[in-house]
């Protein structure tokens, strides 16, 4: 069974439609990388899936999004228990101006929960998930800004996994950091596969290939290919993603 | 009491969040209540003033002088104070104001100096007017001799509002394009003619609009004007800056704070009076800026 | 001959910018020296230490905490309205209402500031009382609460407008980490972006109860002119700004300790708004620091 899957879906910003008659599925435990160029509609699709595309006035969905076998757009599904089990990490690392420790427990505490123990153990243990515990483990109470950006990052992927998530999606998550850190963080990803579904927005090519189980390919929000990253990037069906993927795209106009 | 704040704390967290999730954003609504409230008591307690006030305002309200008889009392040197204090608020500080502004936004260059005349005149913002009422009776009305006079009250009143002046003077020319100034330094013109040729006609109708405001705000005020010494009664028409004076507010303050309550329906017909002159100032001045902002951001 | 002429008008306008700091200068030094007379007579031990104002006494005593106690009662009683009141209508317009309805509630809650001050004193007295007496047969004709409320919606506009702007200067990528979470909107509003925005609501704050404690009008139509020493809200106090109404609306002798007094007053009120006019902007400045 799969655990994300996307059924004939449109999205609609006013009257401009950005994503048109998407249809795709994801296995568990996989990471799908999602490419194409800015505006290809990438980002809105990840958006989709955990109802954050709501937050924008005048947005319009029709068509269906199953996770674990639920639509999550029938009007009975409680949008925060969605987001809380569809974790989300952004382009530009955003942790709040608070303490590292109060980061990692803010998910837990808008759920009610002040057990100081049952706190602290998780906290601990998402900051070892996110292979950030040594580095932090003495500045808990320190500021999150004061880490570096990748730290910073890693912090964030922290905060959502502390939520308990079985999904997380990925906008760009690498896109504000230098090499060393963006390879930690794949390293990472390639960590977090083990008990999440992942899904990764990212304009970086290399990325995608080394990261992904699947890839999509997204242009003018229509899906042009989906397939098995190996396939896709040796062996694309359509002409344009060849010439995406061995830069020779143009876009008209 | 720390604990009971901190229990009220995740109280309220609590009951906002127990809203927002019965229905979808349900504070909105409670939100919308609570601003609704406040207009809500604003609205009504203006209307209870008017019906008070409504059957005073006659012919002989606006002609009367002060009198013993409330029905026979009008606000005509009132009023024509006002005018006055008006006119002249507007005189002075207007011109002071904006070199100032001026002055602050375009030539100080000295970061600590700027820095010094900004807090300044943030604190000059946050004096209570009262003081600056104290100010005006020790300095403009005795230091100057200017005696309880309408010069005196304007020239506090002025002081009073200069700030306002020079905030709204800076912000109009912040308004003005960078590439306006860089054109005409491109073309030669000094910097002084930069400014008068250029950037303040753009920012013109920016820093009348700051100015009407900081008047209306001068002719509502009654406490520094009490404390230099308007009077309750002038039985003539002020003719000169060197009269003696009364303004509105300080009419509607001895009416109210009068025993006989009938006075008090001659203080709510003053106050519509008063109310109608500065929202009609506050609508020009809202008016004049909103056609600038959209003019100079085109 | 242009050139000297630009260092002229150059000249002037430093000169109204001069103007600027004189006038801070002039006002401290008016209230200095008028008060140091009286400082002179009565020293500054019994007005700091003092606990009875009685200046119309055959043996008057010039202690400052009667008046210290009226001034902060009213501006307190207005806090506690304005505070909740200003802060969830300030969450409610950054966070959760569309356009539409903030731009008719901005200028509708600026126009309270707008109103003149005598107008709110003289409903506090003739409308707000009587109706507060209905309910609380005890109270005084002449009492701290009833101006306090007044007063209160009187500085609504300050910590609406000032706490909005910052709640909403707080960058959206923090929200969006919220939500995505599965905070509510509450929650992103009271967890994320309240926080956020602390300095710039403390700041808004105090500069509304500065703005409390200076104000005349309100007290002076509605407060009454007992100065007592007392937190009770339903009896006639007098404030610091109220009393030199008082004295200024009386015959007073301008070279006698009477006159004297109000600047002394006028002194103490200035030092405390001045102090906190301070802080309020300090907050702001280190509050747009943060944001960049």
């Amino acid at each position: 069974m799969f655990k994300i899957e996307v059924r004939d879906v449109h999205f609609w910003y006013g009257n401009s439609e950005v994503l048109h008659r998407i249809d795709l599925s994801m296995a568990p435990k996989t990471v799908t990388a999602l490419i194409g160029p800015s505006g290809c509609g990438k980002s809105t699709l990840l958006r989709v899936l955990n109802r954050m595309n709501e937050l924008i006035p005048g947005s319009r969905l029709s068509g269906e999004v199953f996770i674990d076998g639920r639509s999550i757009y029938t009007p009975d599904v409680d949008v925060y228990e969605l987001r809380k089990r569809v974790g989300m990490v952004f382009q530009k690392p955003n942790p709040f101006p608070k303490s590292i420790y109060e980061n990692v427990a803010f998910g837990l505490r808008i759920k009610g929960i002040n057990h100081r123990s049952f706190i602290d153990e998780k906290v601990e243990r998402t900051l070892r998930q996110v292979f950030l515990w040594e580095e932090v483990k003495d500045k808990l109470h320190k500021p999150a800004l004061a880490l570096s950006g990748g730290q910073q990052q890693r912090l964030c992927i922290a905060r959502a996994l502390a939520v308990e998530p079985s999904i997380l999606l990925m906008d760009e998550p690498a896109s504000s950091l230098d090499p060393i850190s963006t390879a930690k963080l794949e390293e990472l990803i390639y960590e977090l596969k083990q008990t999440y579904t992942i899904v990764l927005v990212t304009h970086n090519m290399q990325q995608a290939s080394r990261t992904s189980d699947r890839t999509a390919f997204l242009y003018k929000g229509n899906l042009i290919e989906y397939a098995d990253t190996a396939t896709f990037f040796t062996n694309p069906s359509s002409q344009s993603t060849q010439d995406y993927i061995t830069g020779r795209f143009r876009t008209e106009g | 009491m720390n604990r009971v704040f901190l229990r009220l704390f995740k109280a309220i967290d609590a009951a906002g969040d127990w809203y927002d999730r019965q229905r979808g954003d349900g504070f909105a609504l409670y939100g919308l209540v609570f601003t609704l409230f406040v207009v809500a008591i604003v609205l009504g307690l203006f209307t209870y003033v008017s019906i008070a006030g409504f059957p005073r305002l006659g012919t002989r309200f606006f002609t009367g002088f002060a009198s013993r008889i409330p029905e026979q009392a009008g606000i005509l040197p009132a009023f024509l104070g006002t005018l006055w204090v008006m006119a002249l608020v507007f005189l002075i500080s207007f011109p002071l104001g904006v070199a100032a502004g001026i002055h602050l936004e375009r030539y100080v260059s000295q970061r600590r100096l700027a820095r010094l005349l900004e807090v300044n005149i943030t604190n000059l913002a946050g004096i209570p007017s009262i003081v600056y009422g104290l100010l005006g009776l020790q300095f403009f009305v005795r230091g100057l001799a200017l005696g309880e006079s309408i010069l005196a009250a304007s020239l506090t009143l002025s002081m009073m509002v200069l700030p306002l002046v020079i905030v709204a003077t800076r912000e109009a020319l912040r308004m003005v394009p960078g590439s306006v100034t860089e054109a005409a330094y491109a073309l030669g013109a000094t910097k002084w003619q930069t400014i008068w040729y250029h950037a303040l006609p753009l920012a013109f109708p920016g820093i009348i609009s700051g100015v009407l405001l900081a008047v209306t705000r001068a002719i509502g005020e009654a406490a520094p004007l009490l404390v230099i010494g308007a009077v309750a009664f002038v039985p003539f028409v002020p003719a000169s800056v060197f009269d003696y004076f009364t303004v509105l507010p300080v009419q509607i303050f001895f009416w109210a704070t009068k025993p006989q309550s009938s006075f008090l329906i001659n203080a709510s017909a003053a106050i519509l009076v008063l109310l109608a002159l500065t929202l009609l100032l506050n609508l020009l001045a809202v008016r004049i800026r909103e056609r600038w902002h959209k003019r100079i951001e085109s | 001959m242009r050139r000297p002429a630009e260092k002229l008008i150059e000249g002037l306008l430093g000169l109204s910018s001069l103007f600027t700091l004189l006038l801070t200068f002039t006002v401290i030094g008016v209230l200095m020296y008028n008060a140091w007379g009286f400082f002179e007579v009565i020293g500054l031990g019994e007005f700091l230490t003092g606990t009875r104002w009685t200046p119309f006494f055959e043996n008057p005593a010039f202690g400052m905490w009667p008046l210290l106690t009226g001034t902060l009662l009213t501006a307190l009683i207005a806090m506690f309205t304005a505070l909740p009141l200003g802060l969830l209508i300030s969450i409610y317009l950054s966070e959760y209402a569309n356009a539409t309805w903030r731009n008719v509630a901005r200028p509708a809650l600026d126009l309270l500031s707008a109103i003149p001050t005598v107008v709110y004193g003289f409903l506090a007295l003739v409308f707000v009382t009587p109706a507060l007496q209905y309910f609380f047969p005890a109270l005084e004709r002449f009492n701290a609460l009833s101006p306090g409320l007044v007063m209160g919606f009187m500085i609504l506009p300050i910590i609406t407008s000032i706490s909005e702007d910052a709640m909403r200067a707080v960058p959206a990528n923090l929200r969006e980490a919220a939500f995505a979470m599965g905070a509510s909107r509450w929650q992103v509003a009271w967890r994320v972006v309240l926080p956020s925005a602390f300095n710039g609501v403390t700041a808004a704050v105090i500069l509304a109860f500065s703005r409390a404690l200076g104000e005349t009008m309100i007290v002076s139509i509605a407060a009454g002119q007992q100065p007592q020493l007392t937190f009770n809200p339903s009896v006639a106090i007098q404030t610091a700004s109220s009393y030199i109404i008082q004295i200024s609306l009386g015959d007073v002798d301008r070279s006698g300790l009477e006159y004297k007094t109000i600047f002394a007053v006028g002194l103490g009120l200035f030092l405390l708004t001045f102090a906190l006019n301070n802080l309020s902007y300090w907050l702001r400045a280190r509050f747009k620091q943060q944001q960049r």
